[in-house]
């Protein structure tokens, strides 16, 4: 069991009469790069934001590490028009904001970059520093975490540093290039020192060889933090490369899970989905 | 490293700069003659400057539009009032309830506001509780009021602003609150002159005085918002999606911001009272709310130095400067009336004037930098370069 970083068991989410995600049953296995792939509007990015706390799920659980961080059930109005299944299995309530789900180890970027734009390379990565810090409003205000601020400092630069942004330090973050503004939102995303990294659509209108350039940045990642990875991405040169597993969703139900391998051999998956690429193959 | 050292010598002439500048109010109060309106400017200048900086701290740096301040202000006041009005005079200020159902004042438990040991002490523990107060409030109406984003929260604090007010006019409070009618008599800035044995000033402080207790409360928020919890209150301001994500508890650090915003809002209400000399409800309107949100969009949302220049040009140009237009001006010997001056006529003038800045300095006097950053030295621009070959 304990080899799950991240299992989510029979979630579902329904906003009103839509099944945006409906039963959707996975796990990540420590140190391991997984994927899920989808046409638009397959629920991929719904399905993050029910494990980082942002939604909460209609029904199912997801677990961390072990531990149950998300768990709902059909309540109120929502019992009589829910339309998915396994009704009655969870019965618990756990349920946690954004920022409690940050600090029990899963970091996430987002599928639109959402920096702090206004504001400095440097700060940025720093005010991710913010949450692990043990100062209080008063400590901090008057000084005395001088040790602890400067840790923060420099475990912020030495982030900066191994992603090769630290001559950019002082630019003011939404001015760097696209390439750029990415790699700081996965550099910031690092600095709540996370076990688990949610990548939701990291390769989004990169070019093949930043494409390339992040496939390796991944890697050299998850090497280097010991990180679970579990990503959204629609490029399949990435994700078929990079993935070790794959899990496919369509209208929001689970119709193919494998190596990437199998993924591509399945036929459900190639008319749902890669149909296309099948197409560009003949 | 280097950045570093340049941020500390930066903080150290900014204090040199605050310093001199306490010296030379202190020197000009000495030497001018007392009845100046400039000593008028600055001691309302700073009280606003402060009320100004506190705004900013919720409105610039963390995002959140409240209109509150004349509410928290009001509760300032007033209890820096109540705690302060002497044993001796109080049956004579709430003669119409009788007397005042509080039977102490602060300074005379230190031995009265004669003596400089009960006036500093009396006056600055009834500040921060004044200051405490009003924090203490905010928390309560933050609870609910801070669900609410942009014009929402405006409104509602607006909202808070104006019941306070009401209640604070309540007849059935009147014995604490002395109803509708003005606090007075307590300790203000010309108590804190030093006077010889018949009474005569030999020495004045009253602008100094609130210039030093602008400084030291601005100081403060200065070195909070360059702390790590300012830089999470930016990061609310910037994105709160993405400030959720990084780890930062929103209602938490919301409500942390306001409360703080608040306090300090609550001791300018308390040194407004000192300046006014009385403290009563009905100065405190939404009106005055909206002074300080044109002096934080002057200066430049986001800059505590912007807010502190705007306070003064604010108060100066209101007060002094523009005065001329509010009285009828008759020239050649009382021949020619000079059109357009009589009263109010300063309002439209002073409209006219800020719809120019806000048109044509659309970002403030200062935008979201500081005084300091204009004499940092400007880097090389090769890092641009640099950007520009990645993308």
């Amino acid at each position: 069991m304990a080899e799950h970083v991240l299992r989510l068991d029979d979630v579902t989410m329904q906003f009103g009469g839509v099944v945006a995600v409906n039963n959707l049953s996975l796990e990540v296995n420590q140190g391991e790069i997984v994927a899920l792939i989808g046409p638009n509007g397959a629920g991929k990015t719904t399905a993050f934001n029910c494990i980082t706390g942002v939604y909460e799920p209609t029904n199912g659980q997801v677990s961390l590490m072990g531990e149950i961080i998300v768990s709902n059930h059909p309540q109120g109005k929502m019992k009589e028009s829910y339309a998915g299944e396994n009704l009655g299995k969870y019965t618990q309530v756990v349920s946690h904001t954004p920022d409690q789900i940050t600090q029990k180890g899963i970091a996430r970027t987002f599928q639109n970059i959402r920096l702090f734009s206004a504001l400095t390379v440097f700060d940025n990565v720093l005010i991710a520093k913010h949450m692990r810090a043990k100062q209080n409003v008063f400590s901090a205000t008057f000084r005395f975490n001088a040790k602890e601020e400067r840790r923060m400092r420099e475990e912020a630069m030495a982030l900066l540093e191994e992603q090769n942004l630290v001559h950019l330090k002082d630019e003011v973050a939404g001015s760097l290039p696209y390439g750029l503004q990415r790699r700081l939102e996965i550099a910031r995303a690092l600095a709540t020192d996370p076990k688990l990294l949610l990548l939701d659509e990291p390769a989004a209108g990169m070019n093949p060889q930043e494409t390339q350039e992040l496939t390796d940045f991944i890697r050299q990642t998850r090497d280097k933090y010991h990180l679970t990875v579990f990503m959204i991405e629609h490029h399949m040169d990435l994700v078929m490369q990079i993935s070790e597993r794959i899990y496919v969703l369509d209208f929001g139900k689970l119709i193919a899970k494998g190596t990437p391998d199998q993924v591509q051999n399945d036929q459900r998956v190639i008319e749902a989905y890669l149909g296309v690429a099948d197409d560009a193959e003949d | 490293m280097l950045q570093k050292q340049n941020n500390k010598r930066g903080a150290w002439i900014a204090l040199l700069c605050v310093a001199a500048l306490l010296i030379l109010v202190m020197v000009l109060e000495n030497t001018i003659k007392p009845t100046h309106m400039l000593f008028t400017v600055l001691k309302k200048g700073a009280v606003y400057a402060l009320v100004a900086c506190s705004m900013n701290l919720l409105n610039g740096f963390t995002g959140l539009f409240s209109l509150g301040q004349a509410g928290f202000m009001l509760v300032g006041a007033y209890t820096y009032a109540i705690l302060t009005i002497p044993v001796a005079d109080r049956d004579a200020v709430y003669y119409l309830y009788n007397g005042s159902a509080l039977k102490f004042s602060l300074p005379d438990l230190f031995g009265g506001a004669n003596s400089p040991v009960g006036l500093i002490l009396g006056v600055l523990i009834a500040l921060v509780l004044a200051g405490c107060m009003s924090a203490l409030i905010a928390w309560l109406i933050g609870l609910p009021v801070l669900r609410l984003k942009s014009d929402y929260l405006a409104i509602a604090t607006l909202g808070f602003g104006e019941i306070v007010r009401s209640v604070l006019q309540w007849d059935k409070l009147g014995p604490v609150t002395n109803g509708a009618n003005a606090l007075k008599n307590f300790p203000t800035f010309s108590s804190f002159n030093i006077k010889n044995a018949s009474g005569e000033v030999i020495f004045r402080l009253s602008a100094f005085v609130p210039f030093l207790l602008a400084a030291v409360c601005i100081g403060i928020i200065v070195l909070l918002i360059n702390s790590s919890y300012g830089r999470a209150f930016k990061a609310i301001r910037e994105d709160e999606v993405a400030a959720e994500a990084m780890g930062i508890n929103l209602a938490q650090h919301k409500r942390l911001s306001f409360c703080i915003s608040s306090f300090f809002a609550g001791v300018g209400g308390g040194m407004f009272a000192m300046f006014a000399n009385q403290a009563q409800a009905k100065t405190f309107t939404t009106a005055m709310t909206y002074e300080f949100l044109l002096i934080v969009v002057i200066g430049g949302i986001g800059s505590i130095s912007g807010s502190c220049i705007a306070s003064f040009l604010y108060v100066a140009a209101s007060e002094w400067w523009l005065r001329f237009l509010d009285s009828e001006t008759y020239l050649f010997n009382g021949t020619f009336k000079v059109p357009f001056l009589r009263t109010g006529f300063r309002m439209v003038v002073f409209s006219i004037i800020i719809m120019i800045v806000v048109l044509f300095f659309r970002r403030g006097i200062m935008g979201d930098k500081e005084l300091f950053d204009l004499f940092r030295p400007r880097k090389p621009k090769q890092m641009a370069k640099a950007g520009d070959h990645n993308g």
